[in-house]
Formats: C-alpha cells, sequence, structure tokens
C-alpha cells in the first residue's frame, strides 16, 4: 500500500476548481517530483493534501484514511510535514525556536530529532541562537526544512525548495533531501529546476490545468521526447 | 534639594504608576493585534470591567467583615484576574470569534470592538450607576513619607502603599511575561503566530488554543491595569475609556505585536504626559536668583495645561507614523 494515494482530487479555492482530477501515488521510499508551467496547480497540489483548501471530489489516503480536509494540526500529528514556498521560516525567531515549533505537536522529548537536524546542517548548529530572519537565503531554506523534520513526518511535501538559491546551494539542498529520503521519509516536492530534480525522482508528475499529463519515474520523463519538447524547455 | 523632592514625588512616582497602567494596556492591545490583526478598541473597558470585579470582590469581603493588611484591592486582585480573563473569553467566544469565523476583515473587528466598548460600559452605568466610587471606603491609604531632611530636604519623599505594591506587581507582571514568551512552549507559539500565522498553521501549532491563551492574558492584565487606575484614582464607568488613545500610542510607539514594545512605549508615553504638565518652575525656581533684575520665572511653566495631557500620546502618535510607523522596536503592523 502507498503511503499517500491522491485518486482524482478535484479542489480551489472556492471558485471554480483549480484541481480537476490529480492522481498521485507516493511510498515511504520515493522521491514524487512534480513538475509543470506556471498555474498548472503544483502548489495547490500540496496545499489540498495539506487540508490549506477545500478538496471538494476525490479521496487522499494516507496511513489508512482519507485525509481530505483535514487541519494542518491533526495531519502534522500523523506524519505529514509540508514547507511552503515563501516566508517558510519564523523570521523574528532563533533557529533553535523555529525547530521548537516544528515539534509543536509532540509531546516526548525531541532533543534527540533535534540533534539529528543539527547532524544534517551542521551550520544551524552554529546558528541556534540567531534570528531565522538574519541568515541567507539557503540558510533559511534549511531551517525551514528542519522546522519540516522536528516532527519525525513519514512525508515530506516541499514546495520549490530550490526557488532563489544559487547553484551551489540548488545542489546543496538537493543532496539533503535524497539523505532524508535514505533515512525513511517520503518526499513529495515541486520544483522549478525541473530536469534537475526528475534526475533524482523516483516518480515524476507532469501536472497541467489541474491534471496529471505524464506520469512515470524522473529519467523516464526526461527521456519523453513530448514531456521534453512541451514541459521541460526542448 | 526640595525641588529634586518635588519632582521625584510629582514626575518619578506618578510617571511610574501611570507608566504600569499604560504598560500593562498596551501589551494587551499589541498581543490581541499580533495574534488576530485587528486593534481592540474595547481594550479600555474591558480594564474598567477588571476593576469593577476587583471592587465588587473587594466590597464582598468587607461586608464579610475580613480584614487584610494589604489593601483590598490587591488581595482580590488574582481572583479578579481569573474572572476577567474569563469575561475576555467569553467576549471573544459572543463577538469576535463568530466575524472571524466568516472571514471578516481586520475594519469590521474593530467596528465591533466598538460596539463591545459601547456595550461595556452602558452595563455597568446600569449596573453600578455613573456615579464614582473608590476602593478606600472603609480604609486608608497608607502613605510612606522617607524623610530626606539628611540631605537638606525639608520635605519628605511621600508614596503610598497602593503605588509601592504597584510597582512590585508590575514588575512581577514583566518577568512572568517575559519568562512565559520565552521559556514556555505556548508562549513561544504565540510569538511563533504573530510572527507568521500561516506557518504556524502549518506547523500543526494549535491557533484556537493561541487565541484562547492571548485573550486569558490580555483579560488579565487589562484587571490588574484598571484596578490600578481605581486604586490611584477613583472607579467610575468611563475610567480607563478615557486612557485608551495613550495605551494604542504606547503600543504603536513600542511597535505592534511586541510585548516588550508595548512595556517600553507605555513607559515613555506616561513619563512624556507627566513631564509635559509638570509645572517646571517648581523645580526652576533656584535660577530666580541668578536671573538678571526684573525678570523672573513665570508662575506656570508646563509645557501644556493638564486638561490637554492627552494631546501628547497624541503627538508623539503622529510623530512616531511619520518617522518611523514600524515603532521602536520592529513591529508586525505591515
Ligand atoms: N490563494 C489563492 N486563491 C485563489 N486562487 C489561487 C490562489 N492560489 C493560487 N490560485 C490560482 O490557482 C491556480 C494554480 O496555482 P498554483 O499556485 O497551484 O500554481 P503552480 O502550479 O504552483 O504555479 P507556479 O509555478 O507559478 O508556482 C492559478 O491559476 C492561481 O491563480
Ligand atoms: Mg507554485
Amino acid at each position: 500500500m502507498p503511503l499517500i494515494e491522491l485518486k482524482h482530487v478535484v479542489g480551489g479555492y472556492g471558485g471554480a476548481p483549480i484541481l480537476n482530477g490529480v492522481n498521485m501515488a507516493i511510498e515511504a521510499s520515493d522521491i514524487g517530483v512534480i513538475v509543470g508551467p506556471n498555474g498548472a496547480g503544483k502548489s495547490t497540489t500540496l496545499k489540498a493534501i495539506f487540508g490549506l483548501l477545500r478538496v471538494t471530489g476525490g479521496t487522499i489516503d494516507f496511513g489508512g484514511e482519507n485525509i481530505a480536509n483535514s487541519l494542518p494540526d491533526k495531519l502534522v500529528p500523523k506524519g505529514l510535514s509540508f514547507v511552503p514556498q515563501e516566508k517558510n521560516v519564523f523570521t523574528s525567531m532563533t533557529v533553535e525556536e523555529n525547530l521548537e515549533m516544528g515539534a509543536f505537536t509532540r509531546s516526548d522529548d525531541f532533543r534527540p530529532t533535534m540533534d539529528w537536524v543539527y547532524g544534517m546542517f551542521p551550520v544551524l548548529a552554529e546558528k541556534r541562537r540567531q534570528p531565522a530572519g538574519e541568515l541567507s537565503g539557503g540558510q533559511r531554506q534549511m531551517v525551514a526544512m528542519g522546522r519540516a523534520l522536528m516532527s519525525k513526518p513519514k512525508l515530506l511535501m516541499l514546495d520549490e525548495p530550490s526557488a532563489g538559491l544559487s547553484p551551489r546551494y540548488v545542489i546543496e539542498i538537493f543532496e539533503t533531501i535524497v539523505r532524508v529520503n535514505k533515512e525513511g521519509v517520503g518526499i513529495l516536492m515541486v520544483e522549478q529546476n525541473a530536469r534537475q530534480a526528475l534526475a533524482f525522482a523516483s516518480k515524476g508528475f507532469v501536472l497541467a490545468q489541474g491534471q496529471n499529463r505524464f506520469t512515470g519515474t524522473g529519467p523516464e520523463l526526461i527521456a519523453d521526447p513530448e514531456v521534453a519538447k512541451s514541459f521541460l524547455g526542448g | 534639594m526640595d525641588e529634586l523632592i518635588f519632582f521625584i514625588n510629582r514626575v518619578l512616582i506618578s510617571g511610574t504608576v501611570l507608566g504600569s497602567i499604560y504598560a500593562l494596556g498596551a501589551v494587551g492591545v499589541t498581543l490581541i493585534f499580533g495574534i488576530l490583526r485587528f486593534a481592540h478598541f474595547a481594550h479600555g473597558d474591558m480594564m474598567t470591567m477588571g476593576a469593577f470585579v476587583a471592587f465588587v470582590l473587594a466590597a464582598a469581603l468587607t461586608a464579610m467583615g475580613i480584614v487584610t493588611p494589604l489593601p483590598m484591592g490587591f488581595v482580590v486582585l488574582p481572583l479578579a484576574m481569573i474572572i476577567t480573563a474569563v469575561l475576555a473569553l467569553g467576549l471573544d467566544k459572543g463577538f469576535y470569534a463568530p466575524l472571524r469565523e466568516r472571514g471578516a476583515r481586520p475594519v469590521t473587528l474593530l467596528i465591533a470592538s466598538i460596539g463591545v466598548t459601547l456595550m461595556i460600559q452602558g452595563l455597568t452605568r446600569l449596573i453600578f450607576g455613573s456615579g464614582t466610587r473608590t476602593f478606600f471606603e472603609s480604609e486608608s491609604k497608607d502613605i510612606f513619607r522617607i524623610d530626606m531632611s539628611w540631605a537638606g530636604g525639608s520635605r519628605p519623599i511621600s508614596i503610598t502603599e497602593p503605588q509601592i505594591i504597584m510597582f512590585v506587581v508590575t514588575a512581577l507582571i514583566v518577568v512572568a511575561l517575559h519568562l512565559f514568551l520565552t521559556r514556555s512552549r505556548l508562549g513561544k507559539a504565540m510569538r511563533a503566530m504573530a510572527d507568521n500565522a500561516a506557518l504556524a498553521q502549518v506547523s500543526g501549532i494549535n491557533t484556537a488554543l493561541v487565541v484562547r491563551v492571548t485573550w486569558v492574558i490580555a483579560g488579565a492584565l487589562a484587571c490588574v491595569a484598571g484596578t490600578m487606575l481605581a486604586l490611584d484614582v477613583a472607579l467610575m464607568p468611563d475610567l480607563a475609556f478615557n486612557i485608551v488613545l495613550p495605551i494604542f500610542a504606547a503600543a504603536i510607539v513600542g511597535g505592534l505585536g511586541h510585548a516588550y514594545g508595548a512595556i517600553v512605549g507605555g513607559f515613555l508615553i506616561a513619563f512624556a504626559e507627566t513631564m509635559a504638565v509638570f509645572n517646571w518652575t517648581a523645580v526652576l525656581r533656584p535660577l530666580n536668583g541668578i536671573l538678571p533684575e526684573g525678570m523672573a520665572l513665570p508662575a506656570n511653566l508646563a509645557v501644556v495645561p493638564t486638561e490637554y495631557k492627552l494631546t501628547v500620546a497624541f503627538v508623539i502618535l503622529v510623530i512616531t507614523l511619520l518617522v518611523r510607523p514600524t515603532g521602536i522596536f520592529k513591529g508586525a503592523s505591515t
């Protein structure tokens, strides 16, 4: 049974639906990457899973139940985490406090998880007492990911984690994502650096106008001449 | 020396009393703004409400023949804080929460809070009449006089017992608030939500709980501030409505959403007001000796007449908004 499965999900922001039947299945061992043109509904798909907008049709199965329209404070303890694309750190709070907020739903000792996060991002350990707003873009992205990992998720969702980062940080963030996945966390992410991300994706989804156009492994999609021509810029 | 003593009595002590009241009121305003993003206009009346709760409790204990070493107003304060916190939760549940659930914009909530202001004032007049009352019907205010003759002063520094307790209570509350916001899980969640409400929700923070805690703190502090004001002056239905402007000025000057800013802003506005209405002639009188023949200091050298005290807060507010709209500390107003 997949970790998460979207079956014909329909939803939007109150007006006409933005998602017109999205299908996806991710295993715990998967890195799923969603690509597609601007306005295709990529971010909307992640938000729909996370209960940030109304799902009006279809089902989202996670951990054996339909979680459609559940709110984040219920989803986080179930093992779902989300890193939004923008404004994804508490700028006035220290790095460590940001991480603590990620563990808000936990009542057990989260120190080991925090050490694990610091182990993954050593630079954050150095800056643990610094307000997150003072960090560079790449370091903020690490804080955002670290915060999301503090709840020990089964599935980590990321919206364009490499947006606005210098090439060096893009590689670093992608490498970290692969490493997190190797430790048993399923990944579902949206990326604009499509070729680069699909290269390490075990599941790739091309989304357009709120529907799946192509589904396959990342390398398969890159190799598909039609996908390459219409969605990966030749 | 007497000039200095006069200054201490009239500016330092009065300013600190007023500053404590403004600070505790402004913290509530700033927390509510940080979490719920609207200007809670009825905050002054929540203070008045708290003062009346304390008054009723104090009167009840006195009627039961209970005599306490401390002023009754302070003895009943913890219980009054709890009751006022519950009333504040009730106000939110009854009036603001239903509007928020329908996606009301901040301006709608502001107008609703003006309605709440009128309602609270009407209710207090209905129940208690519009007259002035005092906590000191059966007790007297103990006055401590610190003899200053050793320093060449002919009069004492005088401070009342309620004033001393006020300073202690305010200091305790500021420390407790600081520990709460920086050490406790819920306090940090509150700062997180004021910083970025959407991300707080995404992190799984129970935002409804944070909202409730905000009202509890705002209500409890409003009760302390209102009771202090009533102890220092007198109790009447429009007691704190009259100081809504300086309290909002304090919150804005300190940076909306910023608790420490509100405390600093409260004392800043209070001292500015106290010094603006202070008759500086009293302190500068010795200068008369060195002034040339025929020239003397005027009898009253206050910057503004006492009746216009309120304009001081207003002027500081306008200057802040022009020069540094985010306040001393960077606030959440943008
Ligand atoms: N909060 C919102 N309210 C209403 N409509 C929205 C909202 N957010 C997005 N939309 C609309 O939903 C559609 C899909 O947007 P979405 O953000 O999912 O696109 P995307 O695939 O992530 O694109 P991009 O690559 O630009 O991030 C767009 O037409 C957009 O205008
Ligand atoms: Mg997007």
